[in-house]
Parts: C-alpha cells; sequence; structure tokens
C-alpha cells in the first residue's frame, strides 16, 4: 500500500507534465489576441521549465525506477480509459492524415497511416498488448532529455512569439496568420516529447511517436505553398514509415516474445531480439533523417525557424536518438549495431561535406544537423559503454548549441533580410550582439575547447577501441569537412568589414531571452562539463549496462587542460582587446595592388571607372555541388540498410 | 616522470622558436646553394623578425592583433602540451584551433587576397586533418600491440614503448610526411601563402599584416615547426637511450628532404593538393590501420 | 637593436616602363647577382616592404597608385627611382601622359640612372638607399620615444 502511493505521487507529478504542454496548446489553439498569446506562452513555458527543473532536482541521482500502474483509484480503472483514450486520438490522427492525403492527392501517406494504426488498434484491442504492469518509468537519462525539451523547448516557444509577429509582419499577405495554431503545434509537441521519454511502454511511446511525425508536419506544410506541401509530405511518409517499423517491432514482441516494456525488450536473451531492435532501427534512423531518409530534414527547412529549431534540429530528431542510446546495450556487437554504426558514420561524412556547398544559413545548419546525428547514431551503433557516454553528451551539447544557432539565423534574417551566409559578412561590426551569440554557437559546435569536440573526441577513441577502423576513417575525413564549412562561416561573421548599411536591430526581447538563454547555457554546459560526467552520465551508462565502475575516456588530466585552455582563451581576447584600446595603431586601407577606392568596397578599373569589389567564400560547387553525390549516398545507404536488415532477420529465422 | 615532462616542455618553450628559427636560416641558405647561389646569413630569419618588431604596425581594425597574438599563444601552448607528453589527440584538436585563428587574422580586414588565401588555408586543413586524426589513432594502436591490449593516446607512453612506433606505423608515418609538406607550407603545397616572391595571391593570408602582428606569426610558424619535427621524431622514440639521436637525426633528415621537395617541385592547384592528400591519407594511413587491426 | 638594414624587404613597382628595368631588378635574384645574400626579398607587398623600387615614370593613371602603396608601406620606408624613366620621365618625358619621374607622386630617396638601370647600379642603390633607411629608423625611434615620453 505504502509503495502504491509512493508510486502514485511521482506518477502524478509526471502525468502532470505530460498533460500541462497538452492543455497549453488547447489554450494556446483558443487565443487570438497577440498580447494575451504572448502572457500565456510566457507563464506556460515558465511553468514548464519550472516543474520540470524541480522534477530533475527531486529525482536527481536515483536509480532507475519502473511505476506500477495496475491500481484503480476508487474503483476507476484509470490505466484502461488511458488507453482507450489513446486509440481514439490515434484514429483522430489517422482521420487527419488521411483527410489531408486525399485533399493533396498525396495518398501513400494515408496508407501507411492507415495500416499501422488499424494494426496497433487490432493489437490492444485483441488483449494481446496488455499483459503489461509498468507504463512509465524514469530514470537519469530520462531527466536529461527532460531537460533538454523543457528548457531548449520553453525557451523556444517564448522566441516564437517574438519570431511569428516579425514572420507575419514580413511575410504580410501571402502567409495566413496561423499564429495559434502554431504556438498549440509547439506545445503538442512539448506534451508528446514529454511522453516519448517518460515511457516505459512501447504502445504508450509509439504513441507519443505519432503525435511528433504528425506535428512536423502540420508544422512543415504551415505556408501551405506548393514547396511547403510537397516537404511536408516527404516529411510525413518517411517518418510513417518508421512508425510502421515501431508498430511491427511492437507487434512482434508482443506476439512472439510476450514483451511489452522497452527494458524488458532490452534484457531479453533471445536471440531473436534482433528482429524488433531492427525495426525499432529503421523507427529511428527515419526520425534522426539518417540515409537513405535525410531529405525531409532538408524539405522541413520552409517551416519557420522556431520549428526548425525545437522540431527539427534541437528535440524531436533527439527522439530517434533517445530509442538508439536505450536498445544500444542490446545492439552491442550484432549485425544490427553494425548495421545503424555504420549508416551513421556514413551519414555523418556525406552530410558534412553536402554542408560545404550551400550559401543558406539554414540549409547548412541542416545538414550539420544530419551529420551530427549520423555521429550520435554511430556511437549507439557501436553500443558499448565508451561510445553512449559520448552519445549522451553530443546529444546534448548538439540540442543546445543547434537550437542557438537556428534562432540567431532566424533572427539575422529578419534584421538584414537575409539568411544567406555571404550577407553576414562583417556581422560583427553591423550587429556585434547577434554575432557574438552566433559565433559562440558555431564554437560549441565544433571549436577546442567547447563541448562537441570533447565529444567527438572520446567519440573517436571509442572507435579505436571498438576497433571499428571504417567508423575512425569516416569520422577523421568528416572532422576535417566539419571543420571547413563551419570555418568559413564563422570567419564571414568575424570580418571587420566598414558596414554600408546599418538598420535597427529588430530583434525583439521574446528573442533576445531566448538566445541570451541559449548562449549561457551553451558556456554553463562547457564549464561545468566534467561535474555533469560525473553526477549525470557516467550513472546513465552505469545503470544501462549493469556495471558500476563506468570510467569515461578523457582522464582528469585531459579535463584539467580543456578547462585551462578556456581560461587561456578567454583572458587572451579580453586582455587583447584591452591592450588594443590602450596602444594606438595607426589605421591603413587594405592592399589591393594600389587601386582601392578609399573604402576597400570598390576599386578603380581599367576604364578609370569604380567597380564594386566582392569576394566570396568557397563552396565547392563545380567538385561537390551536384545532385549525383546525395542521389548515389542514398542509394548505398539504401542498399546497407535492406542488407543489413535482410542479414539479420534471416540470420535467426 | 613528471619532472622530465615538464623539464621537456619548458624546454620547448625557451628553444622552440630559436631552434626552428635557425632551420629556417639553414632552410634558405641550403636552397641558395640548391640554386648556385650564396644566400643570406642562418640568422636571416631573426634579423628578419627583429625588424618586423621594430617597424611601424599598421592594421586594419583593432582584431588583427588579438588574433595573431592568440594564433601565436595557441601553438605555443600546442607544443607546449606535446612536449609535455599529455594526450596526443587533444594537442592535434588543439593544433586545428590555432589554425583556425590564421585564417580569421586573413578574413578579419576584407581583403580580397588575405581572403582568398584564407579560403585556401582552409583547403589545406581540409586536406591534412584526417591524416592528422589518422595519425594519432595509428600510435595508439601501436602502443596497444606493445602493450598487450592496452592502448595509450598519451605521448609519454607512445615515445616510451619497448619499439620505435614507426615500426608499425610505416604507411601512417609515410601519410604524415606528405602532409608535413602541406603544413610546413612548401611548395608544391606553399598555396596559401608562401616565402617565394612572385605569387598570384601576393603574400596570401599575411598580405594584410604588418610590422608586429606579422612578426608574431612568423613566431607563431617557427614554433609550429618545431612541434611539426617533434611529431615526426615520436615515430622513433622508445625506451632505449639510442632512440633519442635517432629521432633527432630523422628529424633533421625529414627537414633537408623537405628543403629538397620544395625546391625541386612546383606549386599545385588546390584541387589536386586534396585529391593527393586524401588518397594518399586513404592508402598509407587507412590501409595501415586495417593492418594493425586485422592482422596484429 | 634591430637593424632594419639587414633585413630590407622590397616592392618592385612597375610604373610605365619599357619592361627594361624590370628585367635587370629581377636579374638581380638570379644566382649571379644574389641579392637575397644582404637578406633581400622581393615581397611584392606594400604592407610587408621596406623599400620601394620604382621603374618607369608617372602618368595621369598610376600616380594614385603609387601613391596608395607608399601609403600602404609601415614607416621607416625608403623610395629608390630605377632607371632614367623613373628618375625623371626618360624618353618618354614629353609623351602626353606622362607626368615625369616617381618624384612627381612621392618623394624619391635614391636616384639609379641607366637605360636599363644594370644590375650592379640597381645593388648599388639599394644599398645607399640602406644607409638612408637607417637613418630614417634612427628616426622613427626617437620619434617614437618623444612620443612615448
Amino acid at each position: 500500500m505504502y509503495s502504491l502511493k509512493k508510486g502514485m505521487a511521482m506518477e502524478l507529478y509526471i502525468a502532470l507534465l505530460i498533460i500541462f504542454p497538452f492543455l497549453a496548446a488547447i489554450v494556446q489553439a483558443f487565443v487570438k489576441n497577440n498580447t494575451v498569446r504572448k502572457i500565456s506562452v510566457y507563464i506556460s513555458s515558465a511553468a514548464i521549465i519550472t516543474a520540470t527543473i524541480i522534477f530533475a532536482v527531486l529525482n536527481f541521482g536515483k536509480e532507475q525506477s519502473f511505476i506500477p500502474t495496475d491500481f484503480m483509484l476508487g474503483g476507476f480503472d484509470i490505466i484502461g480509459t488511458v488507453n482507450y483514450g489513446m486509440l481514439i486520438v490515434e484514429f483522430i490522427l489517422m482521420g487527419i492524415i488521411t483527410y489531408l492525403s486525399f485533399k493533396y492527392k498525396k495518398y501513400y501517406a494515408a496508407l501507411l497511416s492507415i495500416v499501422q494504426t488499424c494494426f496497433v488498434a487490432w493489437l490492444e484491442l485483441s488483449g494481446n498488448a496488455h499483459a503489461v504492469n509498468e507504463y512509465l518509468f524514469c530514470d537519469n537519462l530520462t531527466l536529461i532529455l527532460c531537460l533538454m525539451i523543457a528548457v531548449v523547448g520553453g525557451l523556444i516557444c517564448v522566441y516564437a512569439v517574438g519570431y511569428l509577429k516579425d514572420y507575419h509582419h514580413h511575410h504580410g499577405a501571402e502567409v495566413k496568420d496561423r499564429r495559434s495554431f502554431f504556438c498549440a503545434m509547439l506545445f503538442v509537441f512539448l506534451g508528446a516529447m514529454f511522453g516519448i521519454v517518460f515511457s516505459a511502454n512501447l504502445i504508450w511511446m509509439y504513441f507519443f511517436w505519432e503525435i511528433t511525425s504528425v506535428v512536423s508536419f502540420l508544422l512543415i506544410g504551415y505556408t501551405k505553398t506548393k514547396e511547403a506541401v510537397d516537404n511536408s509530405f516527404r516529411a510525413l511518409w518517411m517518418n510513417l514509415l518508421g512508425g510502421v517499423g515501431f508498430a511491427i517491432a511492437i507487434g512482434y514482441a508482443a506476439l512472439k516474445l510476450h514483451i511489452f516494456n522497452l527494458a524488458d525488450l532490452v534484457a531479453s536473451k533471445d536471440p531473436v531480439i534482433v528482429i524488433p531492435l531492427i525495426c525499432l532501427a529503421l523507427a529511428a534512423l527515419t526520425k534522426s533523417a539518417q540515409l537513405p531518409f535525410s531529405r525531409w530534414l532538408m524539405g522541413a527547412m520552409v517551416a519557420p525557424t522556431p520549428s526548425s529549431a525545437l522540431l527539427h534540429s534541437a528535440t524531436m530528431v533527439k527522439a530517434g536518438i533517445y530509442l538508439l542510446i536505450r536498445i544500444a546495450p542490446a545492439m552491442t556487437g550484432n549485425l544490427v549495431g553494425l548495421t545503424v554504426a555504420l549508416i551513421g558514420g556514413f551519414t555523418f561524412f556525406v552530410a558534412s561535406i553536402r554542408a560545404i556547398i550551400h550559401t543558406d544559413g539554414k540549409k547548412v545548419l541542416a545538414y550539420s544537423t544530419i551529420s551530427n546525428l549520423g555521429l550520435i547514431v554511430a556511437c549507439c551503433g557501436v553500443g558499448i559503454d565508451e561510445t553512449i557516454w559520448a552519445a549522451i553528451f553530443l546529444m546534448m551539447f548538439h540540442c543546445v548549441s543547434k537550437s542557438l544557432l537556428f534562432q540567431t539565423v532566424g533572427s539575422v534574417e529578419h534584421t538584414t533580410g537575409s539568411r544567406n551566409i555571404e550577407d553576414m559578412h562583417g556581422l560583427i561590426k553591423r550587429y556585434p550582439a547577434l554575432a557574438i551569440a552566433m559565433t559562440i554557437g558555431i564554437a560549441g559546435m565544433y571549436l577546442a575547447p567547447f563541448g562537441m569536440l570533447i565529444s567527438k573526441w572520446s567519440a573517436l577513441q571509442a572507435f579505436v577501441d571498438a576497433g571499428n577502423i571504417i567508423l575512425v576513417l569516416l569520422l577523421a575525413f568528416g572532422s576535417a569537412t566539419t571543420l571547413f564549412y563551419w570555418t568559413k562561416w564563422i570567419s564571414k561573421l568575424l570580418a571587420y568589414a566598414r558596414p554600408t548599411i546599418r538598420r535597427k536591430d529588430t530583434t525583439s526581447l521574446d528573442q533576445w531571452i531566448s538566445i541570451g538563454g541559449h548562449t549561457v547555457m551553451m558556456v554553463a554546459l562547457c564549464l561545468v562539463f566534467p561535474f555533469l560526467s560525473n553526477s549525470l552520465v557516467n550513472p546513465i551508462v552505469n545503470s544501462l549496462y549493469g556495471i558500476d565502475n563506468f570510467k569515461p575516456v578523457l582522464s582528469d588530466e585531459n579535463l584539467f587542460i580543456l578547462v585551462l585552455m578556456i581560461i587561456i582563451l578567454a583572458l587572451v581576447i579580453v586582455a587583447g582587446f584591452v591592450i588594443t584600446r590602450l596602444v594606438k595603431t595607426k589605421q591603413t586601407s587594405v592592399y589591393m595592388s594600389g587601386i582601392d577606392t578609399g573604402d576597400e568596397r570598390h576599386y578603380v578599373g581599367a576604364f578609370d571607372e569604380e567597380r564594386t569589389m566582392y569576394h566570396a567564400n568557397w563552396y565547392l560547387s563545380d567538385m561537390i555541388g551536384t545532385d549525383r553525390l546525395m542521389n548515389v549516398a542514398t542509394a548505398i545507404a539504401a542498399a546497407g540498410l535492406i542488407i543489413g536488415a535482410v542479414l539479420t532477420i534471416g540470420g535467426v529465422l | 616522470m613528471l619532472v622530465y615532462r615538464i623539464i621537456s616542455a619548458v624546454i620547448y618553450l625557451i628553444l622552440g622558436g630559436i631552434v626552428a628559427g635557425l632551420l629556417a636560416g639553414i632552410d634558405r641558405k641550403l636552397s641558395a646553394r640548391l640554386q648556385g647561389r650564396r644566400g643570406p646569413s642562418v640568422l636571416q630569419p631573426f634579423y628578419d623578425v627583429a625588424k618586423l618588431f621594430s617597424k611601424e604596425t599598421l592594421a586594419l581594425n583593432h582584431g588583427q592583433f588579438v588574433i595573431a597574438f592568440s594564433f601565436l599563444l595557441l601553438i605555443v601552448f600546442t607544443g607546449v602540451l606535446f612536449f609535455a607528453g599529455v594526450d596526443i589527440l587533444l594537442v592535434f584538436l588543439a593544433l586545428s584551433t590555432a589554425a583556425m585563428f590564421l585564417v580569421f587574422a586573413a578574413t578579419s580586414s576584407n581583403s580580397a587576397m588575405s581572403t582568398m588565401g584564407a579560403q585556401r588555408e582552409m583547403m589545406q586543413m581540409l586536406a591534412y586533418e584526417p591524416m592528422v586524426l589518422i595519425t594519432a589513432v595509428g600510435f595508439y594502436m601501436s602502443t596497444q600491440i606493445m602493450n598487450g591490449g592496452e592502448g595509450s593516446f598519451k605521448i609519454i607512453d607512445i615515445a616510451t614503448g619497448d619499439l620505435p612506433s614507426i615500426v608499425y606505423l610505416p604507411g601512417i608515418f609515410l601519410g604524415f610526411l606528405f602532409i608535413l609538406t602541406i603544413k610546413f607550407r612548401k611548395s608544391p603545397f606553399d598555396i596559401s601563402t608562401s616565402h617565394h616572391a612572385h605569387q598570384e595571391l601576393v603574400k596570401g593570408v599575411t598580405t594584410d599584416l604588418s610590422g608586429r602582428n606579422l612578426g608574431m606569426i612568423e613566431i607563431a610558424h617557427w614554433y609550429e615547426n618545431t612541434f611539426l619535427l617533434g611529431v615526426v621524431a615520436l615515430f622513433f622514440l622508445s625506451n632505449d637511450w639510442w632512440s633519442i639521436p635517432l629521432a633527432v637525426g630523422a628529424a633533421a633528415l625529414v627537414y633537408f628532404i623537405e628543403t629538397i621537395i620544395d625546391n625541386v617541385s612546383a606549386r599545385v592547384k588546390w584541387e589536386l593538393m586534396v585529391k593527393l592528400a586524401w588518397g594518399v591519407t586513404i592508402v598509407c594511413g587507412g590501409l595501415n590501420l586495417l593492418v594493425l587491426e586485422y592482422i596484429f | 637593436m634591430a637593424k632594419i638594414t639587414k633585413s630590407p624587404w622590397l616592392l618592385h613597382y612597375d610604373g610605365s616602363s619599357c619592361n627594361g628595368c624590370d628585367i635587370e631588378v629581377l636579374a638581380c635574384l638570379t644566382p649571379v647577382y644574389d641579392v637575397e645574400r644582404f637578406g633581400i626579398i622581393n615581397t611584392g607587398n606594400p604592407k610587408h616592404a621596406d623599400i620601394f623600387l620604382v621603374t618607369g615614370g608617372i602618368n595621369e593613371k598610376n600616380k594614385a597608385v603609387v601613391k596608395q602603396l607608399y601609403d600602404q608601406m609601415p614607416e621607416p620606408k625608403v623610395v629608390v627611382a630605377v632607371g632614367i624613366c623613373a628618375c625623371n620621365g626618360g624618353v618618354f618625358k614629353d609623351a602626353y601622359n606622362i607626368i615625369g619621374g616617381v618624384d612627381k607622386a612621392i618623394p624619391v630617396d635614391v636616384y639609379v640612372p641607366g637605360c636599363a638601370a644594370r644590375p650592379e647600379a640597381i645593388i648599388d642603390g639599394v644599398v645607399k638607399a640602406l644607409g638612408v633607411l637607417d637613418e630614417k629608423q634612427k628616426a622613427f625611434k626617437e620619434a617614437k620615444k618623444k612620443k612615448g615620453v
């Protein structure tokens, strides 16, 4: 009786965390007044962030705990009712997809949706899926994901308020103002993400998984242009394909193995679990936009920036990673793991090459997202304790810095009218604050001593330990290309060009709250890195692998040197600026063969006329700019995935 | 052991620049002799840098000084870490961060020549970076074999193995020599900047730096070169005393070979450089790693 | 004390020369004359250069160019006019577009006449310029010190 009560308190809290965003979404759906919307979004976001932080502090460091849920409340079967409720919602989602598919004549999406929904419904109604008494659970990994979702998600919702105002101001009549819908969807999404990470039961997880797919679909189609609709359906069918994989995994686990819980599946010693595992991996690969399913994420960039930041970079695509981390212990050393690892590594390399050719900031960010997710996926696929440690850190750092970058690109676009990287030339002179935030975000993505690079480094070390030379090579080459596209971006930002047009920085306070919050988080994460590793991430690895002495590959000496490096860099930059202010240096103009007209932007041509000088970064478009590269890579990845799946399934049948 | 590590780091800090400065002087003398000229004094590089510091510094912006200074400091920091025998991956990562600052020093100026030089510098980084990482992995795997299982990225462990690492890493050594030409900015890969006159990009990345700022970059290059020769020497170090003269001799020989290559080859286009460097990396580095993994 | 004369870096600019003097300037770098033994480097970049070596006369179009290049050289610096055209316009003196020698655009420190100026003469001129450079360096240091006080 006692344990029931204790369990209940925690369960109610979790239920509240999941349900509250949905309630907030309903409120948003009916708010039409801008001021009311602003206030309600602030309150809801603050509530979600506060509640999650309190929850995390209360449950910090606790062992993995399953919450028994087979209780009745005053004779009322809560779980049974919730299950039926979910089923109804699933059919509603199916209805929405079917309706929109027929409306836009994309029938395949409807087909995929109907198949999986009916299959799962049959599973539930036939009583095959109810021999379970644990629905929710919580451990340190859940807590990390929750914090990511709540803090990053909450801030992005705040950002969205300011952004959408600008957005509709800029787009005027061409895009219908559906701000209520947009904000509502963001909150629905937050609730669904909480649902995914708290669910122990596969069917519940699947339910929330489908919601995120549909939300993503609806947000990509926000503007309702032809391009947006096409892209949204591409995202939909790929994610639904993953959903089908998920459904098959559930069905196989339930019918053949009588397993209904993710944790039980991973712990099972039965060799045939590789079949549900490869199906779940398929779901995760589609969600995380790995090759051959990367194209949906590129298409998703037509959506307004907050949704790109929240769904298509910071959190939703991490759902796939989350699932992979959960099943990683079962993938160690088998064919599923190998397939996933190689696809991840390959995606990392190919996407980082592709990122070089784009001038559009959002596209570069999208490819970089795919690329980094590939690295994390590769870590999960290798599936040893060291790589999981790296995967979790990569996930955290990527979440914060990518969200920061998307938001700064969005704000720069609204301020300068362009998100082209070439147009960001000299941003440090024109909009110093935005440029610094963006620089910190990029530095966080790839420079030593910042987080991403540390994690990448330990990933490399772990790959060597795992003896996977192919991954080592992919990582080595992919790192070089990553270095290239980020360096040229930063170098544009830091050009001290004399500004030509000075416009007012129109970034609103809402946007600054979020960007500032992210910047602070980014720096803080780098500084508390050793602490996070010891108190939060090491226990996760221990509990996932059932060991108690996990040591990360990075020694204390290295961490000390890294902290030293951060301090040195900071000191140098501060001292440097002080010195240059004190010491007067004579200013001169750039060397331009003596024909500069004086403003560094024009020169005297052969006929004595003034000509404009323009210099751009290299995009190597004649070398790698063709679509063939991507098509070939997609084909290779698809072939690899099919061969891996066939061999896996054939191996155990 | 810690004492030796600190001593070697301090020696590097004091002598690192001087040694490479002298080497640069010898390089110029040697090049001159190869071309049938008398050539400048061996101390010429020191005269040059001393002059740069005594001259007026013309800057385009405040950023230039900060960036050039950061570049110098990070390079020295990298070398000190290397000679203190810490994790070699950490050293290489610090090196690539430092290299970034050279690019920023050039692009901060809004000048066509510098910007073009910076783009080429980035192409150089793209070309050599994979081999650098693979070199670190190769060292790790050689210690794995020597210690019978437990590998180490620590330079101190690599330098005190039972055998010189080159025994296990001939392919990686060749690959590293190849990218060393890029890192030394020697012909045929002196694409971003060059010590030779009359190139199409003036002085590439350093075009718009002058006086003190240029002097700092020059000193940084010295420290970088000593560090790179240190990596070459690392291939030959083991726990036997004779490995030390062997390593020093090898480093000197490599430098000599680089000088000769510089004199007998013409600059290539950057496309060819990237293709060659990546090809050599895959063939020499990749094969070597595969052999280590599956045969030993 | 850093002696600027031990490391004089050159910037060579061809005004409107017939290329005769330019060939001779380049000849100085060849093994026969080998000016690099004095530490001389042909930088081709005003920001690195100490000595501005101009061949050919000044015309309407290159006047501004020469001036800009000169301005972009850091102090201390000297100018050497190589060849008779650079000294006073030479045979082109009366041409409609020629203004005259280099000194019509910037202050010249050493004149090296000749058509074309022989490599020996050019080297002599540069060595003479080094003397001027030395003086200028001293003056520059004095000025710096005064400023400091």
